[in-house]
Order: C-alpha cells, then structure tokens, then sequence
C-alpha cells in the first residue's frame, strides 16, 4: 500500500487507539530525553557524592542515588541516549542488510537463495543472545560491537520478511508489466517491488526495536560492552541488583522500569502501524 | 430460429506477416514424476499473425494459451522453436537480453487483472512514463509528458487521473492505465491476456469499444487470449483453439463458429450459454483432459473425451491440415 | 404455484466506519417449487447480499430496516440461531463461488459430505459412508468410492464444484441458493455443471436461487430472472420477457453490453456513469444519474412496481 494511504489511515488509527498515543507520548519524552540528555539531567551522571549513596527517593533526587552517590534520575536520562542509540543503530544496519539479502533471495531464487538461505539457518541455529555474548566477546568490549553483535543476530528475521514479502509479489501483473516496460531485474527489484514491501517492514521493524533495546541492555547487564561508569540502563540493573535484598530497592526499579517503558512504547507501535496497514480493517 | 441476419464469413485479408511462431515449444522438467518426465506446456506450435490482424487464442485452462501467450511476449524463453519478428528470430536472445532491445517495445502486453497489473506505489502517470523512459531511453521531461497525456487521451483517461494511485481508480479506469501504457511506447503487436474477465458487463464493453477503435487508429496487431468466446468473436478476426499444448484449428471467426471441424472446437461452441436453447439437452463434454505429463505421440490428444473417435485417432496423431480456406484443422474426420 | 421461498420489501444496511451503506432497499422476490429463479446484477448491485440475508448468514453490522424473508413456512429474520442452524444445511442450502476454497482443504471430500448427513440427516452412523458415496454418484462424479478419499487439492475445479453441489443436496433441501457456481470454471464444465444443477433442481422439485452477473447463462438456465441494480430489483419477469420485452432502461442497457454470439462491435454499448454512493443520500430511483430517459417525476417519492406483463414488473416511472 501507498504511503499516501499511510498518512491518510494515520490520523484515523491512531485517533482510535489510546494505546497508540500514549505510545507516541512516550516515544516522545525518549528521544527528548536521548537528544537533551545532559541539558535535562538535573545532576552530573558521573558525578560521586559519597555522602548521600544509596539514598531512598526524594525532593532532592527524584529516583534516589546510587551505590556511589550519583543521581540516578539523571543517569537514566542520559542513559536513554546510548540505549536508544544502540538499539536504532543496529535495527537500521540489520533492516538494511536484511531488506537487501532477502530481496535478492526472493526475487532471484536459485543459488542466492541457497546462500542465504544457509547463512540464515547458520545465524539461528545459536540461541540468539549466546550468540550475541559470542560475538561481542570474540571481537572486543566495545558499544560498537554491540550494535554488531544485535544487528547480527537480528538479521534472520528482517530477511526472512523480505524474501517472503518480495515471493508473494513477483509474480504479479505489475512486475511482469516492470519487466515488459524495459526494466532489467535489479530494477525492477529495487523500484517497482521493494518500495511495496517497506510499510510492512517497517512495522516489523517498529516490533523489533524493543527487542534490540532488550538485547543491548542484556549484553550490558552481564557486563559485556558498556563499561562503568557509563550510565546505561542494562548497568544500571545489574548494578542495582545487588542491593534488592538489602532493600535499597530504587537502584535497579528506575532503570529497570525505564527499560519495559523503552520495550512498551515501541511495541505498541508496532501494533498501531499494523492496524494502520491492515487492509482488512479499512473499509 | 435467430431472428437476426448472421454476420457474413468474412474473407481473410491476406497481410504481410508480423509475427510467427514456429515449432514452439515449451516443455517443463516434472518434479517427483519419472525421471526426465516433462510437462509439455507448448507442444510443437506453429501460429502466423499479420500485420493489422486480430487473432484469437482460446482453449481450457492448462491447454496452454497462457503460456503460448507469455512465449510470443518473450516473457519465458522457449525450450525449442523460433519467435519471428519481422523475419528476425527473437527467440534466439535470451529473454534477460531481449529486454534491452528496440524490438522490446514492439511487442506489449495487456494482462488480466487490472487491480494486480498495476504497482500500488505508483501514480498512474509513472507507471504509464516508465516504459518511455526504460525502452525508449527518453530523458526529456516535456516529452515524456506529452506521450503520457497523448496514451491518456487516446484511451479516454481524464487528465486529472493522471496523478492518483490505482486504488483511487474504478476497475474501467484502472484497465485504461493498463491499456496506456502498453500503447504509449506504439507497440506493432498487443497481446491481451484475459483483459476482460475481471471486469463488469458494462465497463467490458466499454474496453473492448476501446480495444477495437485503438486497433483501427494505430494499426496494431491484436493477439487476444480468452476464455469467453462472445467476447473474441466480436474482436478477432482469426482464432486458434488450443487443447494440451498443441493448435487443434484455427481460421477464421466466423467459419470457426459456425462451422468448427474440430470436435473439440465444436464442443467448445456447444458449450456457450445461449438463451434460444434453453432447456434442450445439448451434447457436453464431459471430463477432464488428460495429463499433459509426456503425452502418448501416436495418439490424437482429445481422443479420451471425443464422441466421434474412431480406431485410427488412436494410432496416428492427426497434424494440422488446411480444411478449408485458411482454415486448418488437427483431426482425421475433419 | 406455492412459494417456496418470499421476499419481502426487504431493506437492510450495513454500519460501517465510513457511513451507513444502504444495502438493500424493498428487495421483492419469490421463488416457487420447481423453479429456478435468476439474480442477474454487477458486482455491488446487492445481490450476494440477498443471498446471505436469505439464508440468514448476515454479520451483526447488518441492520435489517424492514421486510421479511419467509422459506417455506420459517420466518428467516425473526428465527432464534439454534433455528437458523437447523434449517440450514436441511431446508436450505448454498454453494458458492470458488469452490476449491469453500471446501475444507484438509479433509477429504467424502468426510465432509458425512458431516452434512450426520448433522443434518437422519442417517444412521454405519449408513454415512454408504450414503455420502452415493451423493457423489448423483452429481456424476466418475469412481465415487476413490474420489470420496481425495483432498479438494487433488481435485479440479469442476470437480470440487460437484462435491459442493453434493454437499448441498446430501439431504434433500427444498432451496438452493448458488452464488456464481460457475465462475472460474471453463465454458466446458460450466455447462456441465450448470445441466447437473437444473437437473437437480427439476428432479427434486427443488426451488433454486441463481445469482450470476452472466445475463447469457441466466437466459439459458433460469425461468425467471430478476435483475438487480445497486440495492434494488428493477426488473423481475418470465426469462423470455426480460431477454425480449424488458421494461427497465437499465436491462436494456445490461442486454445491450452483454455480447452475444450474434452481437457486433458497433451494436455493443457501454453503460454511462457508475454505480452510486450507497453511503450518500440517495433518489428513490437509483438509476437516475445512469438514465438516458430521465424526467423530473422520476425524482417523486416512492417508486412503486407497475405490472407491465403477466407476472412481469418493473420499478421505473417510464418503464419502456
């Protein structure tokens, strides 16, 4: 479908699902949070005050401080900019790879098919986190392999999308039409079908950002990557963890609950694009 | 019995050939079948259609027309045979290189399901201005637009239509963006595939009004693939009936409907709804085909389901033989 | 003759996001024993509507705003679901248009004409296979026995067409509703499906309900014919009169568009304008944006059936 009837579905979708707004809200307070990051922060994140470590929530620090003092409103502030970051980085790198191999294996079958086909099956074959752990602690401790290792694992399921959303349309009428008009297969792969396929994938997509927040901050939480004393949520949590029994409970609940917030919001939408591009439910 | 004086068998005008057909085959490796079994979708064809000349090509489902079709189209290349264009063999190049030629856009194609044949993410105009600028390499924008507007115009498409998007358009409106762009690169040859049938009484007749006076304005030649019999004996002046893959006659229109020599043409024409006839038992051709999986060479295709089969159709395959005056027919009692 | 089946005045309109889509409006039809009745109309014309209001599979966005629908006896609109359930399958049956997709595609064939028997028939359990190969045998389907073990994928078109027309016989129904039978089927099996259906029907002093767009079909198979355009009969008469003597500017524009085997090129045309907004405010006549013969009384409230032959009428105020 169009982007015209997109936009035009948009205001219709989303005026009918609450849901949907609270979502945008959200989505909204994050990437201000991740662009004004430092501006916002009402304390230094890196700043240690040992005087007031793992104090409770108050007027003075909103989400309590933790073990070293610092404030941890602010760290989850800031932190949502290199969450947010990770997670998008690798979602664009592997939606593009992915969109392309799968394409290309749906449109030309054959040996690009078989070939990626396996190189597919290879990457899921691994319980996808190990393999995540794998692949950060084979190429370095480092955001950027990070953002590698999530891109990685991620890539089945984009070209997996893209293989079966291309299948479906090469044959239709207006691809033989492409043909007949003097296109070569490229072209017709890359004007004619792939900007068919893209408001699907990029509610595909919109469903897997959770995923790739989840999975960055799951790297992080078993220390892998992000370093201290970088503030990012997965630290901070399992930072935070240790304190649970002794009580100091707001240490991991903030960025804890900053995360599901992260995962929520782009869940729901997904789900609000994919009511917009149902056909079924248009009249 | 009909109260209306019958049209006149035409005499075939004798044109300068265009495009021909010959020995054309397609066959297709069966998977899980025999070893080296082979579907013969297109057994052995030969077709001639003249310059001007609108030739039908009718038949079941799965005898092959389509495929037929999508052969002359250069859409699939062929397993054995030549495709003559103007006297040159287009078959010759595979179909990937053939796209790059000037004679790429002598031959188009209207296909059958308007709502499918055109891309939802394009507007009417790009999708009519995309084959000008692929297969005639035009870069200038004013010209280009006024190809456009000239195809809009010859198939009666509003001008302001011309910047929606194929779901803003009726299914009449969207059969014209097919049409246009097919004609606004000025093809020699148009096959239409079924152009019709997924479309109301109303807005058919009026595609087919406009089929026939486009036909006569540019001159094209016309190779019209259909199951609906009424609708080809208005357009074409020559048909050629089809079963598993090989011609069982072809000739003229009227000839061929009036007087088929074929059994299964005849069945055919039997089969047409007719509201003078109603309540007669009429003879019917029962059953289904049988398999187009490496058919037996020595028999006559049709012979399980022929009323009028007799021992030789069993021993010898009948080949097409001239009947009648440019009418050819592929069976021994003809 | 007694009617099996009556129409009545029947309005109904569908909530949808975008407005009320006026469906139907005074839809009158009967269908005697015996009789095979034809709904001839274009696509969005109401006429599969009719068909499912008939036989009571309308969706709760449906509000039916007057009329009744009585089958033989059963008030169809007013009848509770446990009812409706009964008389379906038994009393009243339909087949319809693609029929590889209507069958259940992971059954076999001959299971799935048990199930009718079972829920419907008075069949004893060690009787159903018997019974279920033997309706295949009347709708001439060759080798029954074997047949009745295939899946709907292994079958043609034609063939899985015959299991859904079994199906809808299995127990002897008094009405048969087929949407567009025929369609997708070759000219070839079209017309042996279509003799098996008015054999059928004949034979079991069945009453049959034909909704196709093909006028042609509709003239060699149908007794009478109603035409239906955009939520309203126009016209419904003798077959005969409808082809020959119609009444209704819209028949004679749909007989005029339809070609025939004798039709020429010049003598074929076109319909001018296209079906209204059902969702706007609307004429009493619906034809009158189309309607060469306009006249300003025909925008006058209401526009009642004039008889304009025996057992022939026509919705217009200049009929032809």
């Amino acid at each position: 479908m169009s982007f015209v009837t997109l936009a035009r579905n948009t205001r219709y979708a989303f005026g009918e699902n609450r849901l949907t707004l609270i979502a945008v809200a959200m989505l909204g307070i994050m990437v201000v949070c991740a662009a004004l990051g430092p501006l916002l922060a009402p304390y230094d994140p890196l700043m240690t005050n040992a005087a007031v470590k793992l104090a409770p929530p108050s007027a003075a620090h909103w989400f309590g401080t933790d073990v070293l003092g610092r404030d941890i409103l602010s760290r989850v502030i800031v932190a949502a900019r290199l969450d947010l970051g990770m997670a998008v980085s690798a979602v664009v790198l592997s939606f593009g790879a992915g969109l392309a191999l799968g394409a290309a294996a749906g449109y030309f079958g054959g040996w690009t098919d078989a070939i990626v086909g396996r190189v597919m099956d290879t990457i899921m074959a691994f319980p996808l986190f190990v393999l995540a752990m794998g692949i950060v602690a084979a190429l370095g401790n480092s955001v950027l392999n990070i953002i590698i290792a999530t891109m990685i694992i991620n890539l089945p399921f984009y070209c997996r999308f893209a293989r079966a959303e291309v299948n479906v349309r090469r044959e239709l009428g207006y691809v033989e039409a492409a043909r007949m008009g003097g296109n070569t297969a490229l072209q017709t792969l890359v004007n004619h079908i792939v900007p068919n396929i893209l408001p699907p994938m990029m509610v595909q997509a919109s469903l897997n950002m959770g995923w790739a927040i989840l999975n960055a901050a799951g790297l992080s939480f078993i220390g892998l990557g992000v370093r201290p004393p970088t503030p990012e949520w997965g630290i901070m949590v399992s930072e935070g963890a240790s304190y649970i029994i002794s009580g100091e409970w707001w240490a991991f609940m903030f960025p804890g609950a900053a995360l599901v917030a992260a995962v929520f919001t782009f869940n729901m939408l997904g789900d609000g694009l994919r009511d917009l591009l149902d056909p079924r439910k248009r009249v | 019995m009909r109260a209306r004086p019958r049209r006149a068998m035409q005499a075939p005008a004798v044109t300068a050939p265009l495009l021909e057909a010959r020995k054309l085959a397609k066959f297709y490796p069966v998977k899980g079948g025999a070893r080296g079994a082979r579907l013969h979708a297109v057994d052995v064809v030969d077709l001639v259609i003249g310059q001007g000349e609108s030739v039908g090509l009718v038949g079941e489902s799965g005898c092959g027309k389509s495929t037929m079709a999508r052969l002359l189209a250069r859409l699939v290349d062929p397993t054995s045979g030549a495709v003559v264009l103007a006297g040159r063999d287009i078959a010759e190049v595979s179909q990937a290189r053939f796209a790059r030629t000037p004679d790429r856009a002598r031959i188009q194609v209207v296909f059958q399901d308007p709502t499918e044949s055109l891309n939802p993410s394009f507007r009417v105009f790009r999708a009519v201005a995309d084959p000008l600028r692929r297969l005639r390499g035009l870069r200038d924008a004013s010209e280009i637009e006024a190809r456009v507007r000239r195809a809009a115009e010859l198939v009666g498409l509003p001008v302001e239509l011309l910047q929606r998007y194929p779901h803003q358009l009726s299914g009449g409106q969207r059969a014209r963006v097919g049409i246009a762009r097919a004609v606004v690169v000025e093809p020699s040859l148009l096959i239409l595939d079924e152009p019709t049938s997924a479309l109301d009484v109303s807005v058919q007749a009026v595609v087919l009004k406009l089929l026939a006076e486009l036909r006569d304005r540019l001159g094209m030649s016309y190779l019209f693939v259909s199951h609906d019999l009424n609708v080809v004996r208005l357009l074409c002046s020559r048909v050629a009936v089809m079963y598993l893959g090989k011609i069982v006659e072809v000739g003229p229109t009227e000839a061929l409907f009036i007087d088929p020599r074929h059994p299964y043409t005849a069945a055919l024409v039997g089969s047409i709804p007719d509201p003078a006839r109603r309540g007669a038992a009429r003879p019917r051709l029962d059953g289904s085909p049988t398999s187009p999986v490496d058919p037996d060479p020595r028999t006559c295709r049709f012979y399980s389901r022929c009323a009028k089969s007799i021992d030789i159709c069993n021993r010898v395959m009948p080949l097409l033989r001239t009947v009648d005056r440019d009418h050819a027919a592929a069976c021994h009692l003809a | 003759m007694t009617a099996q089946l009556v129409v009545e005045n029947l309005s109904l309109r569908f909530r949808t996001r975008y407005g009320n889509v006026q469906a139907l409006d005074g839809v009158s039809l009967t269908l005697g024993k015996g009789e095979i009745v034809g709904i001839v109309g274009e696509s969005g014309s109401g006429k599969s509507v009719t068909a499912y209001a008939v036989m009571g599979l309308l969706d709760d966005t449906a509000d039916v705003t007057s009329g009744r629908i009585n089958m033989g006896g059963a008030e169809i609109l007013k009848a509770a679901p446990d009812v409706l359930n009964a008389l379906r399958g038994r009393e009243m049956t339909m087949i319809f248009q693609s029929p590889r997709t209507a069958l259940n595609p992971i059954r076999k064939v001959g299971r799935q004409i048990e199930d009718v028997l079972r829920e419907h028939g008075n069949v004893p359990a060690r009787e159903l296979r018997r019974e279920a190969v033997a309706a295949l045998a009347r709708v001439r389907i060759p080798d029954p026995e074997r047949r009745a073990e295939a899946y709907p994928f292994e079958l043609s078109g034609g063939m899985c067409q015959r299991v859904m027309i079994a199906m809808a016989l299995a127990c002897s129904p008094s009405v048969l509703i087929a949407d567009e039978p025929t369609t997708g089927l070759d000219v070839t099996t079209q017309a042996v499906i279509m003799d098996l259906i008015r054999d059928m029907s004949r034979g079991g002093d069945m009453a049959t309900l034909l909704i196709t767009h093909d006028l042609g079909l509709a003239g060699e198979y149908c007794d009478r014919i109603a035409v239906m355009h955009a939520g309203h009969v126009v016209e419904a008469g003798p077959t005969e009169a409808i082809l020959t003597k119609s009444a209704h500017p819209y028949t004679r524009q749909l007989l005029a568009a339809t070609p025939t085997a004798e039709t020429r090129m010049e003598e074929l045309s076109a319909i001018p304008g296209s079906l209204p907004d059902l969702r706007s405010p609307l004429p009493p006549c619906r034809f009158v944006m189309r309607c060469a013969r306009r006249q300003p009384v025909c925008d006058e409230a209401p526009l009642r059936w004039r008889q304009c032959g025996p057992d022939h009428v026509v919705r217009c105020r200049l009929p032809l």
